[in-house]
């Protein structure tokens, strides 16, 4: 918000509205719900979850109002102005609005946001309306969690890493997969059998029933890569495709739409992204270039403006709401210059073609270079700016 | 207080007032909790937690 405050002339005044991108009451309820259906197993998973929720998530409203009179002014009733957006409705509207399509169905698959763990939605102009979820537990992010997690990667960081090493294995172990963890229907809708997975109540991802169907226990972190690991990738990548496709088989035929929009964290899988598009299944496909949490942020703002205060789309061929997805902050050279001073750096200034002989030769050299240029890209993308 | 009157008219709204004592009982003890204990971890996995 600071950095949108930036642009010359505008003032916390002129700010609306300010969204939430999930409901903090309804994910307190899953947890609760969770608990207490899984009791007294998962009792250590609640005793270090609360404390966060007791003292700060469950007053999101009042934190949030009070980080905001202190950033951007205490005259300012940033209360009335604070909203809530359900997490797949943000990432619904982070997907349909600023795509380029009228009308589209929406897929969002996540881990899991308050309840719901994937979505289909209809878009047309204004509207967007959720038609169908899958909730908790039974999640596709979550199964790919729970495979980063038995790969030996971090959950919710490492997903793309069993992405990039599938390639390199065989899926040995997909109908393992689809026979024991999960059930995949024919409209593509899916439950996972929960023997198999502790993070409903657990502090890990995965149980010993797990361990015992795919041979072991997982690998620790940082160990040496097996072919084993890239099978299981290849493995969990195969599964996700295939249900990406069914999913996207049954919306076709379901809501009759002709373009398809995506957006949750599973959207950040291009593989399964790129099969999708090459299956022809749908005229057009858009893909939120910040499909995981942080696109959520967008698509609350655009949710309220669209849903909440009746916001018209702008012509759609002519505009690219994502701004190609250059919507960070930029620096200039002053600024460069200011922040190099201060940390006692050394600030250059050199023509275009000076600046690329320096580049090309560190780099022929086998230097490192960081390089920064407009706007920073906003998501998990990389498209030049900030190499 | 407004967080009393929000809490209750959510729990009124998802036709779940019996989650009512169970959350307020954990509030009035898990706060006396951190006030002596004087700080929470972080969540482990944030999207589930």
């Amino acid at each position: 918000m600071l950095i949108v405050l930036r642009k010359p002339a505008s003032s916390p005044e002129q700010i609306d509205q300010v969204v939430f991108y999930e409901k903090p009451f309804l994910k307190f309820e899953r947890l609760l719900e969770t608990y207490l259906a899984f009791a007294p197993r998962g009792f250590r998973s609640f005793a270090l979850s609360m404390p966060a929720w007791i003292k700060d998530k469950l007053f999101q409203k009042s934190v949030l109002t009070k980080a905001l009179s202190n950033a951007l002014g205490k005259t300012i009733d940033w209360q009335s102005r604070l909203l809530f957006s359900q997490h797949h409705l943000s990432h619904a509207a982070s997907a349909f609005y600023p795509s380029p399509f009228e009308r589209a169905a929406v897929l969002t698959l996540d881990g899991v946001g308050e309840w719901t763990t994937s979505s289909l939605a209809v878009g047309q102009g204004r509207r967007l309306k959720i038609l169908k979820e899958i909730h908790f537990p039974h999640s596709l992010g979550l199964l790919y969690s729970a495979f980063t997690y038995y790969t030996g990667f971090k959950v919710n960081s490492g997903e793309y890493k069993v992405m990039g090493l599938a390639p390199y294995g065989k899926p040995r172990y997909a109908d393992l997969i689809t026979e024991h963890l999960v059930d995949v229907a024919d409209d593509g809708s899916f439950q996972l059998d929960m023997r198999y997975f502790d993070y409903a109540t657990g502090l890990t991802m995965t149980t010993k029933h797990f361990h015992q169907l795919f041979g072991g226990p997982p690998r620790p972190p940082e160990a040496e890569i097996s072919q084993r690991e890239m099978d299981l990738a290849a493995s969990v990548q195969k599964v996700t495709e295939d249900i990406v496709l069914k999913l996207a088989r049954s919306i076709r035929s379901q809501t009759g739409e002709k373009n398809l929009c995506l957006a949750g964290g599973v959207a950040l899988n291009c593989v399964a992204n790129g099969l999708l598009a090459r299956e022809n299944l749908f005229d057009n496909i858009w893909v939120q270039p910040a499909a995981g949490d942080a696109g959520g942020a967008l698509g609350a703002a655009l949710a309220v403006w669209h849903l909440h205060l009746d916001g018209q789309r702008p012509k759609l061929a002519l505009s690219d709401r994502m701004q190609g997805s250059y919507l960070g902050p930029a620096f200039s050279d002053e600024d460069a210059s200011t922040a190099l001073n201060t940390c006692g750096g050394i600030f250059t200034r050199y023509s275009e073609s000076e600046l690329l002989t320096h580049v090309t030769t560190a780099l022929s050299a086998g230097k490192a270079i960081g390089w920064m240029q407009g706007r920073m890209e906003f998501g998990p993308r990389a498209l030049g700016n900030r190499p | 207080m407004a967080f009393l009157k929000e809490l209750l008219a959510f729990l009124r709204a998802r036709k779940k007032l019996w989650l009512a004592p169970i959350i307020l009982i954990m509030v009035a003890l898990g706060g006396l909790m951190i006030l002596a204990e004087g700080s929470v971890l972080a969540p482990f996995i944030y999207t589930l937690f």
